[in-house]
């Protein structure tokens, strides 16, 4: 079984929201008709996008760390979104495991939206029909791209590589390897949701010198001890 | 949760709907073993038609809720899995089995088909239609409350007394109605529906406060720790990512000051409980017609404030992700 899906790591993310307005620009223009934006030059814009950049503050000054947080849905492997929903607009693909909404049967109930403890659905105030991240399921199943193509616009757009995607349930894969060589943790692991998505952690990068490094213990042209002989016999005494 | 007003109705409009029906057919019931005196037809009819107003009443607030109510019937598909699938299957079986049991009042084919017991209990179609009609108007009243009690994560909301209270305050309501109605029409079935009513209030009174004590001391389950992934007691929202409001700040929190919260809260513990009760305790006394109806009426006010409250009290976790602008 397939399941695709992203992972991000938030080591490298710099917060710099091109996977938000690229994620935009894809989903808006695409089968789908637009994503609604209202007001948005004027006060109090609003609209609906399938992924956020969050900001958040660890610590307190001046010991503080901002982490960049990219939210969007996490295609669920036991998605609670799906059950709830009556009309069955709300589903997951037996193939690749992609969680989507068939716009044309959702009536619009938001209940989806109460099962999905993480939020990350959202209605369109025009449309007024369930939306929420597809993973870009018309770029990625598209045959007509090239193989290295065929990837969530996020993903093409991170100008630091902060987003991987890929097959979690192949180990071999770039996301999985991923996952298990990098500490990578999935949101809220408290319910039985098992996100497909994760995420990378901070790490510090730090150098750690040893006395042997700075004494270059094993360093072959190192400077050799001069012995001091004092008188007693060596081997350049002894007579062969 | 933001209260909204269509679900507000819906949900207190069909418990007052289910529940006077419920007492039509209880009425009928004690009838029939001769404990109560027993009514003619049009009492029947007149109840039927308004237990269906109010159904249709909460359909049609319901199609407010909707984003796109034409495609409403759709809703019915997957009845194996959604609760909210099931309360829409439900709900017009239970308004096509009200209309016929007026109906079958109506045209006073009422003769018993047999008789139960020695003797002790005719049967005719329209108990039978009535018996399946309060079986339906049970499994509305669960299905209305699973709705809410099955999300796991509105801790709130995920307690079997979510259903007791859905239960007991529709048909406290209902019965209240009866009397009302009873009391309006000058037959005497306002004592025997009172008491039904005030029973059934006590009871809800009592879920009810259960469910206000619990949520007093619901301790989430996730967390911004778990919900970044940053272990770190210190974790403070600088950003959300937007500063104009998304569907995320306004489906999920109510934006109202805790004092109203409060008031709310004040007001539907005055108007459900003491109130109407004290006022069917003197229209017994006193045999007033007008006292049931005015308890009715204030019950179902402080009912409106109750359903509020129910969904401003409940917390998502989707909220920890959305606690500060910018
Ligand atoms: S993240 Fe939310 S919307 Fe996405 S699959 Fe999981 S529960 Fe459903
Ligand atoms: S809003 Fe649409 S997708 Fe969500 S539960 Fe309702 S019908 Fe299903």
């Amino acid at each position: 079984m397939t399941q695709l899906a992203l992972v991000i790591d938030l080591n490298v993310c710099v917060g710099c929201h091109a996977c938000v307005t690229s994620c935009k620009q894809w989903n808006t223009s695409g089968w789908a008709g637009p994503l609604v934006d209202e007001n948005p030059y004027d006060a109090h814009p609003t609209g609906t996008f399938f992924n956020r950049v969050q900001m958040f503050e660890v610590g307190t000054f001046p010991n503080t760390e901002l982490v960049h947080f990219p939210k969007s849905c996490l295609h669920c492997e036991e998605p609670p979104c799906v059950p709830v929903c009556p009309t069955g607009a709300s589903y997951k693909r037996e193939d690749n495991g992609v969680v989507l909404v068939d716009y044309d049967k959702c009536i619009g109930c938001k209940y989806c939206s109460w099962a999905c403890p993480y939020g990350m659905r959202e209605l369109d105030m025009q449309q007024q029909v369930m939306k929420k991240c597809t993973l870009c399921i018309d770029r990625i199943t598209d045959p007509s791209l090239p193989e290295d193509r065929r990837k969530p616009a996020c993903v093409l757009a991170c100008p630091t590589s902060a987003r991987l995607f890929g097959d979690v349930h192949d180990p071999d894969s770039e996301v999985s390897i991923a996952i298990r060589e990098r500490g990578g943790y999935p949101l809220m692991p408290e319910w039985a949701t098992k996100p497909s998505n994760h995420y990378l952690p901070r790490r510090k990068t730090r150098m750690h010198i040893t006395e042997d490094d700075l004494r270059r213990a094993d360093n072959p042209l190192r400077h050799e001890d001069i012995t001091v002989y004092t008188g007693e016999e060596t081997l350049d005494d002894v007579t062969w | 949760m933001h209260p909204a007003f269509s679900v507000i109705l819906l949900t207190t409009l069909l418990g007052a709907g289910q529940g006077v029906f419920l007492a039509l057919v209880t009425g009928q019931v004690y009838a029939s073993i001769k404990l109560i005196e027993a009514q003619d037809a049009s009492f029947y009819v007149g109840g039927s038609v308004i237990t269906i107003i109010l159904l249709i009443s909460g359909l049609i607030a319901s199609f407010f809720h909707l984003g796109r109510p034409e495609r409403a019937w759709r809703a019915a598909a997957k009845w194996r899995t959604s609760w909210l699938s099931r309360e829409v299957i439900i709900l017009p079986a239970l308004m096509i089995l009200v209309a016929f049991y007026g109906l079958v009042h109506w045209l006073g084919w009422t003769n018993p088909l047999f008789i139960a017991g020695a003797d002790a209990l005719p049967i005719d179609a329209s108990l039978v239609l009535g018996v399946i009609g309060a079986v339906l108007a049970f499994a509305l009243f669960v299905s209305t409350a699973m709705i809410y009690a099955n999300v796991e994560f509105i801790a709130e909301w995920h307690s079997p007394l979510t259903v007791a209270n859905f239960t007991f305050l529709g048909l406290g309501s209902g019965f209240m109605l009866a009397a009302a109605y009873s009391a309006a029409l000058g037959n005497h079935l306002v004592t025997f529906y009172g008491t039904w009513a005030v029973i059934f209030t006590v009871i809800g009174l009592v879920s009810r406060g259960a469910s206000l004590l619990r949520n007093r001391h619901i301790k989430p389950k996730s967390n911004l720790q778990s919900a970044i992934g940053v272990r770190h007691r210190l974790i403070t929202q600088r950003a959300q990512g937007f500063t104009g409001g998304s569907f995320n700040t306004r489906e999920f929190f109510h934006h109202a000051p805790p004092a109203v919260l409060q008031r709310m809260r004040t007001s539907f513990l005055i108007l459900v409980f003491p109130v109407p009760i004290l006022l069917i305790a003197i229209a017994y006394v006193s045999q007033s017609a007008t006292l049931p109806i005015i308890a009715f009426l204030l019950q179902y006010t402080g009912l409106i404030a109750e359903r509020w409250l129910f969904f401003a009290d409940a917390q998502h976790p989707q909220n920890l992700y959305y606690q500060s602008v910018a």
